[in-house]
């Protein structure tokens, strides 16, 4: 489905994530941070790119894993993203929703 | 003579030597089979254990008693794997020599990733039920138990038999109205997913089930530790949890002889290609079940079907032809509900 996001047309799934990482920039990042309540900083914005960075990979993403990044603490993720970090923090970066559960 | 050596004696391994003495060329193949233990656990029985509808001597079987004749069974720990040289080293000192390896030592809990969890109160009002120790001990302690505040508790995903934590509530709930004491007991499932279950359709069903047993929820339960002083277990958003009697099942890892090995991935698992059940770094390593790093459950019916491809692929690599990609993730289950019913 399309959701107008940042003033563009945007496809996301039925939970809001995107379906095409193409249309996925700092405009759009901000629009969906805002949406969840976030203001990015630059610390958001290292999150961000490490989770990006793993996607890319293809490097399944968890709390485990987030532990070992070296970008950040636990602590500090809930904080970032409070609530749920973790599918909060793939939804602004524009991936899709983790799937560490199986 | 070439050597086919399978590693763990569990469901998975038990399967391949099974399906392998009957198509290997006997003449060309020995097919060795290595487990460090006598007994061969009937691990969906754990399930039932706490609640005395199992005994313990129907979850103990002889390892033996599984494996076929021609099968050259070794029991030993096993030490280390060594994918440059073609070997596998054993407690003993023993060496094996391969051609073809697969890789079957399944998945452990390790409650000691959790600060706080194997402490002075593991045993006394902290249990797990995923080993054979931990869901007899948790039987002995509900035999006498007078109720409050039951939490069951999953750490963190994959776990094995991802359904088997809410079955425990089910029971549970079962358990307690038989002995006539459910209204003593609060139940309250806690998980780190956003719902009772991983796949959208089947979390609706569950949790109607679960408001009709009137068991409590809590999702999205990361936990960072557990105070055993206060009883109470607490996540990293600071979120708290209070329990008289907590059933957790630790974090699940692949065995510490893959890490020892340089096989395994963070959780110890072996990275495997998905399809066709070959691991990605060594050509003549095959992996099955829990010890692989699939996006599939960690179950029995799942290395049911596992065991079959692996087996036609096994056969292709032998003889020089293309692996299938065939695998796709495929599980059967029936899930207990308690009062003897299942869907």
């Amino acid at each position: 489905m399309k959701k107008i996001i940042a003033d563009r047309e945007i496809d996301v799934n039925e939970e809001g994530y995107l379906v095409d990482f193409n249309q996925w920039d700092k405009e759009v990042c901000r629009s969906l941070a805002e949406e969840q309540g976030i203001s990015m900083t630059d610390r958001h914005w290292d999150v961000i790119e490490y989770l990006q960075d793993k996607h890319q990979k293809e490097e399944p993403l968890s709390i485990r894993g987030i532990k070992k990044s070296g970008v950040i603490n636990i602590k500090e993720f809930y904080s970032l993203f409070p609530g749920g970090p973790l599918k909060k923090s793939t939804l602004i970066a524009g991936i899709p929703k983790p799937k560490s559960c199986i | 003579m070439k050597n086919l050596v399978i590693l763990g004696a569990g469901t998975s391994g038990t399967m391949m030597a099974n399906h392998l003495v009957s198509s290997l060329p006997k003449k060309e193949w020995k097919i060795s089979i290595v487990d460090q233990y006598k007994t061969h656990y009937y691990q969906p029985g754990f399930l039932f254990l706490p609640f005395d509808i199992y005994t313990t001597k129907q979850v103990k079987k002889k390892g033996s008693k599984f494996l076929p004749k021609g099968v050259n069974y070794i029991q030993e720990k096993i030490d280390l794997i060594v994918p440059e040289n073609n070997k596998v080293l054993l407690a003993d000192g023993q060496e094996l020599q391969y051609d073809v390896l697969i890789v079957a030592t399944g998945t452990k809990t390790v409650p000691e990733e959790i600060e706080g969890m194997k402490g002075p109160k593991w045993y006394e009002n902290i249990f797990d039920f995923y080993t054979y120790e931990g869901a007899k001990a948790l039987r002995n302690k509900f035999r006498t138990w007078e109720g409050g505040k039951l939490v069951v508790h999953i750490t963190e995903m994959p776990i094995k038999c991802p359904v088997a934590p809410l079955e425990f509530a089910f029971l549970a709930d079962s358990y307690f109205k038989n002995k006539g004491m459910r209204d003593k007991v609060d139940i309250t499932f806690v998980t780190p997913l956003d719902g009772a279950f991983t796949k959208p359709r089947a979390t609706e069903a569950l949790h109607y089930l679960l408001e009709e047993k009137n068991i409590k929820e809590v999702t999205d339960f990361n936990i960072e530790r557990v105070d055993y002083e206060n009883n109470k277990i607490i996540d990293y958003a600071d979120t708290e949890v209070d329990y008289d009697l907590l059933v957790t099942v630790p974090t699940n890892m692949g065995d510490p002889l893959l890490e020892r090995s340089g096989l395994g991935d963070d959780l110890n698992y072996i990275p495997t290609n998905k399809a066709t059940l070959q691991s990605t770094d060594h050509e003549n390593i095959f992996a099955i079940g829990d010890a692989t790093n699939l996006p599939a459950s960690k179950a029995g019916s799942v290395a049911h079907f596992e065991a079959e491809i692996l087996t036609d692929n096994i056969l292709r690599y032998i003889n020089n032809e293309e692996l299938k990609e065939d695998f796709d993730g495929h599980a059967n289950c029936f899930i207990e509900t308690g009062i003897g019913t299942c869907f």
